[in-house]
């Protein structure tokens, strides 16, 4: 078996996608022309400077590598460092994009729309009308389900934007029946849905409150993702939406096997409780979930690495990711090392496109 | 649904021939017979509330839980006394259930029901923990020196925990003091720390069994889940946060002696946190200087995790990878007893142990851990 070594990796099988991609909104005013009149008032008058999420800081060491860092500007905020890194460099033919920023969780769901909507007219014409190897997900105001659904359906024309994205914390856990509008729109028009780490602020980050560091709290981020992907479960999003796909992001992924043989224990003992969920939480997982690679949460080590990868099923499973700007690794080991060449192609080329139907159409 | 109970094969029946080997079980948990058997253990001011206002957690029911439980008492079906009274209320039948038959040599109590730590009132909550702590001596460990008390405390009020431990600090019939696991902060917050003092100056472990009421909710960040199904998991992840926070907080650069006991919170989540911890140490740690090396170091020497609910995994070799990676002296056997999901230690672990490895597991450490007397 060929493994990658660290100096290797660094270029990606043709065709690659990377799946987890940073870009930043500076501020607010970067976003006024694509804001209605009303609201670029309320944002003028009121102050309104900008909706960064506590998650991210931007000054962080996790929230942008050092290396990747552009003069002035907020992390992600500068398409040259973008391209050079995640896909001059590497041989990317296509990245997925996102924008995680403070509309989806803000109080007021009327604002929260009005600014979705105008980050996402600002990633179109800012970003992928400037870069044909960009792709974008579509950031919703979670708050308010049928506003994030008009959202969806406004964005779905243009096929650049390829997935609908959620942060990891809302008003509720995300598989009550109140988020189901969504997940309907998401299936219709063949786009996954994303979960990405960002801290709504309606609940502690933790099962046991409020921790001390930014460490602890990017630390329960995966704690967060857990939790959600369990109400999926036992809610049964999967079973009313069969051709449903989530993808976690930057949730870590070494987690993946303890989580489902838990899991499936406690399905067997208790699924009186939710019969709806006819199929043990692994099967179900192995068709409707899919991770991106970054972190992986794993050590420096393939021989441990590939024990894991022997716990759950990876060639279907991973996606590529670098979650550029975020500092997870160094240099050119963007994937862990002691991966296959083979399992590396699989996740960078075939799980997305299976994964992401709108990124063939959009080629097309 | 209909259920037909089959009776559970005796211990000593398939191998009448060769005894059971000893185990330290550190999951048992004991009740009242009835709840207003521990009423006098109050003193008299804390009686009358007792009879009149009783609990006052945060949450929303009277008497019944937040999510329904799986059976009533949480117990298992056979593991009713047959003098009457609810499982894990008559100590001659357990005995006879579990302590004589899987040659239990010691048992830790983990007292859940009734429960002082998460009281709204904290002085209610404090006279609660010292009437449930003497009820233990009086009508457990008094009686069978095979079992080993919970010193339970009140975490929110730190001053009545320490004077709690100074109480009974020095009898050894307590094994542990124990705290809950859904405390108002997470538990490395310096304002817990006077308990980890005074825990260490008896050189006793901190016991943390899953369980509680914080008012935070269940899902972290995201909310309230609607099933037990969902909770009994999260109950997982709840101990993941809490692990992180005592590492994070530096507790164990303070207190480098202090041991802590996580109980029935899982097995199959702590490689990967270990991992993640150690790499976000790596590339944050200059956030949390007073922890001077990587938080699996500190995992490793002062955290240890008792085994019930063991994941039933396809692979067996792949629980025994799972075994590895943790370590094998961190795992404290236990069987939850008398509770629906009870481990046996017979049928529990589905690949091979070495006959010192199983020694590790289901004796000696739990023998170091809680300094019980070798007989």
């Amino acid at each position: 078996m060929t493994t990658t070594s660290p100096n290797t990796i660094a270029m990606m099988s043709a065709g690659s996608v990377d799946c987890d991609v940073h870009i930043g909104v500076p501020d607010n005013a970067a976003l006024l022309p694509y804001l209605e009149p009303y609201w670029r008032e309320q944002v003028t008058s009121r102050g309104i400077e900008a909706l960064d999420l506590a998650t991210y800081p931007p000054k962080n060491p996790l929230s942008c590598r050092q290396d990747w860092k552009s003069g002035k500007g907020k992390p992600g905020t500068d398409l040259g460092v973008l391209q050079r890194n995640v896909l001059d460099d590497r041989g990317v033919a296509l990245a997925i994009c996102h924008a995680v920023y403070g509309g989806q969780v803000v109080l007021n769901a009327d604002l929260g729309a009005a600014i979705c909507k105008a980050v996402n007219r600002w990633v179109r014409e800012e970003w992928l009308d400037k870069e044909k190897r960009l792709r974008s997900s579509i950031v919703v105001p979670m708050q308010e389900p049928a506003l994030a659904v008009a959202e969806i359906e406004h964005c779905a024309a243009d096929s650049r934007f390829v997935q609908v994205l959620l942060l990891a914390s809302g008003d509720m856990p995300l598989g009550k029946k109140y988020y189901w509008p969504i997940y309907e729109a998401a299936v219709r028009y063949n786009m996954p849905v994303g979960i990405h780490p960002g801290h709504a602020g309606r609940f502690a980050p933790t099962y046991v409150g409020w921790p001390s560091s930014h460490l602890e709290d990017y630390a329960a981020q995966s704690q967060s993702l857990q939790g959600q992907l369990l109400s999926l479960l036992y809610e049964g999003v999967f079973s009313q939406f069969p051709t449903l796909k989530v993808v976690l992001m930057e949730s870590g992924v070494s987690w993946l096997p303890g989580f489902c043989w838990r899991a499936d224990n406690t399905w067997r003992a208790m699924r009186h409780e939710v019969p709806w969920l006819d199929r043990s939480p692994s099967e179900t997982l192995h068709e409707h979930l899919r991770l991106t690679t970054q972190p992986f949460d794993v050590p420096d080590d393939p021989a441990t690495l590939d024990a894991l990868l022997q716990q759950f099923p990876a060639e279907d499973m991973l996606l590529y990711a670098s979650d550029f700007p975020h500092f997870h690794f160094e240099g050119g080991k963007v994937l862990p090392c002691g991966i296959s060449h083979e399992l590396a192609t699989r996740i960078a080329v075939r799980n997305p496109v299976e994964t992401y139907p709108r990124l063939s159409e959009a080629s097309a | 649904m209909s259920t037909t109970l089959q009776t559970r094969p005796a211990p000593s029946a398939p191998t009448p021939a060769r005894a059971v080997e000893k185990i330290v079980d550190c999951d048992i948990h004991p009740l009242p017979r009835s709840p207003t058997d521990i009423r006098k253990y109050l003193p008299e001011r804390w009686r009358s509330h007792f009879d009149t206002y009783g609990n006052s957690f945060r949450q929303p029911f009277v008497g019944a839980d937040l999510w329904p439980k799986p059976a009533p008492y949480i117990s298992r079906r056979d593991a009713y006394p047959p003098g009457g009274g609810p499982p894990g209320s008559d100590l001659a039948f357990m005995r006879e259930q579990h302590l004589d038959p899987f040659n239990v040599e010691y048992g830790v109590l983990q007292v859940l029901a009734p429960t002082g730590s998460n009281q709204r009132n904290a002085e209610y909550g404090a006279a609660l923990c010292s009437a449930i702590n003497d009820w233990q001596l009086a009508e457990w460990t008094g009686l069978e020196p095979r079992l080993r008390g919970s010193l339970v405390v009140t975490q929110e009020s730190p001053d009545a925990a320490v004077k709690e431990i100074r109480r009974h600090g020095r009898n050894r019939q307590f094994a542990q003091v124990s705290v809950a696991q859904r405390t108002l902060e997470p538990l490395g917050r310096k304002r817990y720390w006077p308990i980890f003092a005074e825990a260490a100056a008896h050189d006793l472990p901190i016991g943390i069994h899953t369980g509680g009421f914080n008012g935070h909710a269940a899902v972290p960040g995201g909310g309230w889940c609607s099933y037990y199904a969902e909770s009994h998991h999260l109950i997982a992840l709840g101990m993941q946060a809490l692990l992180t926070s005592m590492v994070m907080e530096g507790v164990f650069e303070e207190f480098p002696t202090l041991k802590v006991v996580l109980i029935e919170g899982g097995l199959s989540w702590i490689p990967s946190l270990r991992w993640r911890l150690d790499g976000l140490w790596q590339r944050l740690g200059r956030e949390v200087p007073h922890v001077k090396r990587p938080p699996s170091d500190y995992i490793r020497e002062h955290f240890f995790f008792s085994t019930q609910p063991v994941d039933d995994i396809e692979k067996p070799e792949q629980q025994r990878q799972l075994f590895e990676w943790i370590g094998w002296e961190q795992l404290l056997f236990s069987s939850d007893y008398p509770h629906w999901d009870y481990d046996d230690s017979r049928y529990a672990f589905k690949f091979t142990m070495s006959k010192e490895e199983k020694r590790k597991l289901s004796y000696d450490n739990a023998m170091a851990v809680f300094r019980f007397d070798r007989s």
